[in-house]
């Protein structure tokens, strides 16, 4: 199995990677994986430049190949603005948008305030399940206060969160066919040329 | 003479700034620009001069069979072509009329490259709907092939007045039809129409990294042979890349930077040497453009067009001339000796009217 860990966040050391370690962390006490974790920050000029050039760079395509050859995924952002941060949206849109069908992916997210905790539900997971990507029904939001904090009459503390989702996307995993390694991707896909012309039928003749 | 390999190049036709200069030429003077370097190809013994088709700023060839006629008239070896036709907005009617009258015109010296074409808001101005890109190539050019190659015409499609009894003239030159090119950067769609029908299959090559493009050329030789022309050795593979050159490679650095910084399509992205690692860009020396394209035939299998982009990004005429005497004089005459060594006898030469008219004549063999 290969869990493939992306985080957005900027500073160094940041929570969002805190974050998606301690979730790396809780999907392998229960599955046996190989972790892959990508800070976006080193890739942001990689990131910039496939918009420019229209195709990922040597370094940025290898990421790319680990992410989308990753039987599971953990993303994890800062939320910026109310959403998403521009470096992981931009992350994803370099990405081919099929590349991750039926990946399983658990989403986290990290801000100052608890306020923008559903910006998880709002902005990420429709991002992924535009994605046509298997997003767990528990998503993390850790807050600054959450790193001190405890769990109240209403909430569970971060890391009962940490462990619900966790478990959630190791459930997930342990069902799945480990995906072929990467360079054992089919060759490509060919609509016979009768058939494009057929489709076209039977007006042409 | 029989060219193994075509040598030749191609433009986009953009006006762009001079970024040294900050003088931006007139549609006039890089229309007359573009006339000069295709005549420029001629004198300087490359094979082919082809033309890009665009609808909108800034760029100016929208007419091309009107300029290669032009061409045609004050040229007398250089094939004329395109990079690319648009197949998907132009009425496949008007592509018969105009090529067959080109043909005519320059004595058999025209070929042209169907493609798609890559600006959005064309299929709306011409009438068509860009999520039918790909039935519209498919579509128009089933019946531009049946009008160079059938008489008197019925035909019935989905995008197109139907046709009843029609026939379109002039009936190409000795009946032999300008051989096709198909240009695609992504689709495997385009490779396998080029592989039904035997015509040639281009890859631009420029601007992307090549394994992209040897995913393609493989897929097409591979349908190449499964439709029955020959071997995937004998399928017609044409070639794109883009070179800048003076005889001190640091020279072509730097003279070529402030170019390759704020070009259109690539332009304040990557570095110069990171481009020219991840693509096909090469800049240096002409020994160095030489090593380069050689390598193409090690990526690509022996080919039989290869096609240079020597007149973008703002580059004034003047230096473009410059730049098409040192691949005349210095790369091509290097790069066709090369080329030849080693060419299995089985591996086609460049398709020419010439060549197609002698097929077509030649005894049928069980």
């Amino acid at each position: 199995m290969k869990l493939a860990v992306v985080t957005a966040g900027l500073t160094q050391p940041s929570s969002s990677r805190l974050l998606a370690d301690r979730l790396a962390e809780a999907v392998t006490a229960q599955v046996e994986a190989e972790v892959r974790v990508i800070e976006l920050r080193d890739l942001a000029v990689d990131v910039a430049n496939a918009f420019v050039t229209g195709f990922p760079n040597t370094r940025l395509r290898e990421v790319i190949e680990a992410v989308t050859g990753a039987d599971g995924v953990v993303a994890v952002t800062p939320i910026f603005s109310g959403s998403y941060s521009g470096l992981f949206k931009s992350f994803f849109d370099v990405i081919d948008n099929t590349a991750l069908e039926g990946t399983p992916v658990l989403i986290g997210a990290t801000g100052g305030t608890a306020r923008h905790s559903l910006a998880l539900e709002h902005a990420v997971r429709p991002l992924f399940t535009y994605l046509r990507a298997v997003v767990v029904p528990t998503a993390v939001y850790a807050a600054s206060e959450d790193w001190g904090g405890a769990s109240d009459d209403f909430t569970d503390g971060l890391g009962r969160r940490i462990a619900r989702a966790a478990g959630e996307l190791a459930e997930l995993l342990r069902h799945r066919t480990p995906k072929a390694k990467a360079g054992e991707e089919a060759e490509e896909e060919v609509v016979p040329f009768e058939e494009q012309l057929a489709a076209l039928r039977p007006l042409i003749q | 003479m029989v060219t193994t390999v075509q040598f030749g190049i191609f433009s986009v036709g953009d006006v762009t700034t001079d970024p040294t200069t900050g003088r931006t030429p007139t549609e006039h003077e890089r229309i007359k620009a573009m006339v000069a370097i295709a005549l420029k190809a001629e004198e300087v013994g490359l094979d082919v001069f082809a033309t890009g088709e665009h609808h909108n700023p800034p760029f100016v060839p929208s007419s091309p069979t009107t300029m290669l006629g032009y061409v045609a008239a004050r040229t007398q070896r250089l094939i004329l072509s395109t990079a690319t036709t648009l197949i998907t907005t132009n009425d496949p009617v008007k592509i018969a009329e105009d090529f067959a009258m080109l043909q005519h015109l320059a004595d058999g010296r025209v070929d042209l490259m169907l493609g798609r074409g890559n600006t959005g808001p064309v299929y709306p101005w011409f009438g068509q709907d860009i999520r039918q890109g790909i039935p519209l190539a498919v579509e128009n050019y089933a019946l531009l092939h049946k009008l160079w190659r059938e008489d008197v015409v019925d035909w019935e499609g989905r995008f197109r007045t139907p046709l009843q009894g029609f026939t379109s003239t002039p009936r190409p030159l000795d009946g032999v039809p300008p051989f096709v090119w198909h240009g695609s950067i992504r689709s495997p769609e385009i490779a396998e129409q080029a592989a039904y029908y035997g015509d040639g299959f281009f890859a631009n090559n420029i601007f992307w990294p090549k394994e992209h493009f040897i995913r393609l050329i493989t897929l097409y030789r591979q349908r190449y042979a499964h439709y029955g022309h020959g071997t995937p050795e004998q399928a017609v593979v044409g070639l794109g890349g883009q070179v800048f050159m003076r005889r001190n490679s640091q020279d072509a650095v730097r003279e070529f930077r402030p170019y390759f910084d704020n070009a259109p399509v690539y332009g304040h992205g990557p570095s110069l040497e990171d481009f020219m690692a991840e693509t096909p860009l090469t800049v240096g020396s002409p020994q160095q453009v030489i090593d380069r394209t050689l390598e193409f035939r090690e990526h690509f299998g022996d080919y039989q067009r290869q096609l240079f982009l020597m007149d973008h990004a703002g580059l004034p005429l003047k230096t473009v001339l410059e730049q098409l005497d040192l691949l005349g004089e210095e790369v091509v005459p290097v790069l066709r000796k090369e080329f030849a060594k080693g060419r299995p006898e089985q591996v086609p030469g460049a398709p020419t009217h010439a060549s197609l008219l002698a097929a077509r004549n030649a005894p049928v063999t069980a």
